[in-house]
């Protein structure tokens, strides 16, 4: 663990919160889209969740904040049980970061001020103090020189560095990231990915929906792949990519790192 | 001897040119010019209408339009959000008031608080207030509408990154979703300013003191008293345009910077 600058300035180690997920089920209508899952993700520890599409990696990612709410199981977060009736959801929140595929930058705010509002909103601090939280996060993307841009001044990319610095503004102690660059230009995704990785190095914990194999490979302490609504097989990022066990898994792997050579089966 | 498609486009030009000055010369020969001068547009004689069309009528226009606005806009939220609420109760209460108000001739509501709610409860009510409550009614149901649409076109994920960031509802909504559908719904509200503008002249069904008066019984007041016939009538609605027709071109320039930004 890396030393970094937190709220009040000085300087600490990122507080790192595990989750422990047991057999969630989730189903929209008669379409169960997660069958039981059960996933723990130690304190510190970047998990890669890949598989198809449709195979419910971003509705689990999404159950533990409750943007989706689950129907069965129990999700575990820092010292918060998710999945009681009488969480305070709002509370369990700020300790959980979100990216977002589509970046979700509030468009009438300036990037610091995205960083800002809820720094102040919610945690109370001053505007002064979170000013200087912004800026300190927003230089760790590589953005301080761009703290009064508007999103629409600022490139996919830079956007979605901008929400990275808004959800740290808030001293998470778990980071949730949803396809973080699938929506970006290819020659933007690698500085996402190293501000990611840089993270991953100061010990944050990280729940990681992506389709970047490459970034799963080197940064991911452990891989889950999952394929419909079940984790077919998880293990050492390396191991799993690089020598996968199971039939569904080679085949995804296949697919997915060597596109232009695949057959056309009947 | 066929034409080409530019001289039949020509052709149809003139052809179309000709009908609309045949039909200006009609209406200018079958006018009674001599009646009109006297009785319509007869700027002679309404110079006693100054300066009280601007101290009283315009003044009171403005004044009755903005306390109906704000009223409206007021309850316009807050049946927006009740349209938007979860809760079944809140839906229905929304779309019935909407639907009432959108509904019935705003005349009658006028007439409702100027008259029937007064006598029902024993109360009196001066003029400004019963303006306020009735275009303020009005106004919201119009309003409400206007905004929930506004609401809606902003992104769901707008919503879901605020409340990750541990926001309640009602703070991402006030914080992060009303100030962008605000700005969304800006050209439509003005259009809303503008109806309202019109909407006020209503107030002529209560009986008004002469200080009372905005535009329209205002310029109704001058038939009676000037003799020349229905021009401060037409005053009147010249005075109207000076309102509205800044608010026209302001509501564009809403629409065009908000077109730019959406790149």
């Amino acid at each position: 663990m890396n030393d970094v600058v937190n709220s009040s300035g000085s300087t600490s180690t990122i507080h790192a919160a595990g989750v422990a997920i047991k057999d969630l089920r989730k189903s929209y209508g008669s379409n169960e889209v997660l069958k039981g899952i059960s996933l723990n993700v130690a304190p510190g520890e970047v998990v890669c969740l890949i598989g198809p599409s449709g195979s419910g990696k971003s509705t689990l990612l999404r159950c533990v904040n409750l943007l989706e709410q689950p129907n069965q199981g129990s999700i575990h977060v820092g010292g918060f049980e998710a999945t009681d009736p009488d969480v305070d959801i709002d509370k369990m929140r700020r300790k959980v970061g979100m990216v977002f595929q589509q970046f979700n930058l509030f468009p009438h705010l300036d990037a610091k001020r995205n960083c800002t509002v809820a720094q102040t909103k919610v945690l109370k601090r001053s505007q002064a103090e979170a000013d200087k939280v912004a800026l300190h996060n927003l230089e760790r993307v590589g953005l301080g020189h761009l703290a009064d841009r508007f999103p629409d001044q600022l490139s996919g990319g830079q956007q979605q560095r901008v929400a990275i610095a808004r959800a740290l503004s808030m001293d998470p102690e778990l980071m949730l990231f949803d396809e973080p660059t699938s929506a970006l230009d290819p020659e933007t995704v690698g500085d996402v990915l190293s501000v990611m990785r840089n993270l991953a190095k100061e010990g944050m914990t990280m729940l990681v929906v992506t389709h970047e194999m490459g970034f799963a490979r080197e940064v991911a302490d452990r891989v889950v792949f999952m394929d419909g609504g079940v984790v077919v097989e998880e293990g050492v990022a390396e191991q799993v990519i690089s020598a996968p066990t199971q039939p569904r898994t080679k085949e995804f792997l296949r697919r997915v790192l060597d596109p232009t050579h695949i057959e056309i089966e009947e | 001897m066929a034409m080409t498609a530019r001289q039949r486009a020509r052709v149809s030009l003139y052809v179309q040119g000709a009908i609309f000055l045949v039909a200006l010369v009609a209406i200018i020969l079958a006018v009674d010019w001599k009646t009109i001068g006297t009785s319509v547009f007869n700027f002679g004689k309404i110079g006693p209408m100054f300066p009280d069309i601007f101290l009283s009528g315009l003044k009171n226009t403005l004044v009755y339009t903005f306390l109906g606005f704000i009223v409206g806009l007021s309850g316009g939220l807050l049946l927006a959000l009740m349209k938007l609420s979860s809760f079944p109760l809140y839906r229905w209460i929304a779309t019935g008031y909407i639907e009432f108000f959108r509904g019935i001739p705003a005349l009658l509501v006028f007439i409702a608080f100027g008259y029937g709610v007064p006598l029902a409860f024993g109360v009196q009510w001066n003029v400004t207030i019963v303006v306020m409550i009735s275009l303020g009614m009005v106004a919201s149901a119009y309003i409400a509408e206007t905004l929930r649409a506004g609401l809606q076109a902003v992104p769901k994920g707008q919503l879901e990154a605020a409340r990750s960031l541990g926001m309640p509802q009602w703070r991402a909504m006030v914080t992060i979703v009303i100030p962008q559908a605000f700005k969304i719904v800006l050209p439509p509200l003005t259009n809303e300013v503008i109806l309202l503008t019109k909407d006020s002249s209503l107030i002529y069904v209560l009986g008004l003191t002469a200080s009372q008066y905005e535009l329209t019984k205002f310029g109704r007041d001058g038939i009676s008293s000037l003799g020349a016939g229905l021009t401060p009538l037409l005053v009147a609605g010249a005075f109207y345009l000076v309102i509205t027709i800044p608010l026209s071109l302001l509501a564009r320039k809403f629409e065009s910077r908000s077109a730019r930004t959406k790149r």
